[in-house]
């Protein structure tokens, strides 16, 4: 009997992000426009695996999922055991930008959710000539945080299982529970200190208030899509950001939270194919 | 039922749960619950609670408290709670509840106290 293959090929990209030299972990499939997928804080690319198995989107659409530096099996740089990990909107924008490159992507559609969500609105604000359309999931200009990130790295509470803990509230009841447990797993295999390192540019360094409203979608169409179940990025926050943004398109999505394209993939496909049509 | 009520079953409701018994058996610790105006005092031992007692106790030391309205508890507890109040800190965070004193034997068994916080929804999903 044939093996019973997923369609995704992963492997790794050498780049430099900033003078320094990256090995990146991505994950591809399909053919066409490139759709390069942004995985949320302290996970990996695994989030997009249903998004890089659906035939619906990669017979229009080659997808792209990377692991950022320090995460899933991109390896940090050279020199790791020396530093704090934090991501800034500086690293994290080089870095999309990096990749992008490297695989020599012509005007790529990107699609990040949570803070790559929040990355891709500063794409659109500094970068957008570079994009055919960006996709921010789960994105406002700012969130008020609801919890104190120094719990997620201490020798005294376990990081990966206080990480998934957190963050299971975010997932909707309604999703399946399969869906719910693996993207809690996949939250329990973070690097120590990364998950808060990924905060730093949520909480401290990418307040984007006043600045979204720089951003001109005549440029580059803009995708907003929030579950109503997310209490990280409500959809309230979502909204208010997209009254600063003429010409963007939102949507909230009914029994989806936070982690769409992993908790609910069935549910998200609905939300998402017609945006990816649109793209097309 | 009044929510102080049903959360009066934990006990059974926990008991019946061996997963999430098997889930806490690392932790042995005396919190406090207020539902509303009424406290609840717990005594968890590797993960099973050994006591519940209901109502004022002068003088009671716990490690740490939890603190929700009665519409809190009762919204969360919903057979399928709506957006903002299906999490204990979904509450927290509009301010529907407290999180007090030590955190630390909390935040190590997180998702154990969300799900033991949890199980009164039981009685929603079966009326």
């Amino acid at each position: 009997m044939a093996p019973k293959l997923d369609p995704m090929v992963g492997r790794y990209v050498r780049t430099e992000i900033d003078g320094v030299p990256h090995r990146l972990y991505f994950e591809e499939a399909g053919q066409g426009i490139p759709l390069v997928c942004l995985h949320t804080a302290g996970a990996d690319n695994r989030q997009y695996r249903h998004l890089l198995a659906d035939p619906e989107i990669t017979r229009r659409f080659r997808v792209l999922a990377f692991d950022l530096p320090w995460h899933g099996k991109s390896t940090p740089p050279d020199g790791w055991e020396r530093g704090e990990y934090r991501l800034t909107t500086e690293s994290y924008t080089a870095a999309i930008r990096a990749f992008c490159r490297a695989m020599e992507l012509e005007k790529p559609v990107v699609m990040g959710c949570s803070i790559g969500g929040r990355i891709v609105l500063n794409l659109a604000i500094a970068h957008a000539a570079e994009f055919r359309a960006l996709i921010a999931l789960e994105a406002a200009d700012f969130q008020q945080p609801w919890y104190d990130t120094s719990w997620l790295h201490r020798p005294d509470v376990h990081g990966g299982e206080v990480c998934a803990a957190l963050i299971s509230g975010l997932i909707a009841p309604q999703s399946p529970p399969v869906h719910r447990h693996e993207t809690l797993w996949m939250y329990m295999q973070g690097g120590p200190g990364v998950f808060k390192g990924d905060l730093y540019f949520y909480r401290v360094d990418g307040d984007l208030r006043e600045k979204v409203k720089a951003i001109d979608t005549k440029v580059c169409p803009l995708y907003l899509l929030t579950g109503e179940y997310d209490f990280s990025c409500t959809p309230d926050d979502t909204l208010l950001t997209a009254r600063q943004i003429p010409g963007v398109e939102v949507q909230i999505m009914k029994e989806v939270g936070h982690f769409p394209m992993s908790e609910n993939p069935a549910r998200f496909r609905e939300y998402i194919l017609p945006v990816l049509a649109k793209i097309s | 039922m009044s929510p102080a009520d049903r959360f009066a079953a934990l006990p059974e409701l926990l008991s019946g749960d061996s997963d999430l018994c098997r889930r806490g058996r690392w932790l042995s610790v005396d919190c406090r619950v207020d539902v509303g105006a009424e406290p609840f005092f717990l005594s968890i031992h590797d993960g099973a609670l050994t006591a519940l007692d209901r109502g004022p106790r002068l003088m009671r030391s716990t490690a740490f408290t939890i603190r929700a309205t009665d519409e809190a508890w009762t919204r969360h507890w919903a057979a399928m709670p709506e957006p903002g109040w299906h999490d204990l800190f979904a509450l927290t965070k509009r301010g529907a509840a407290s999180l007090e004193g030590d955190l630390r034997p909390l935040l190590q068994n997180l998702q154990y106290f969300k799900d033991l916080l949890a199980l009164p929804r039981q009685s929603a999903k079966g009326a």
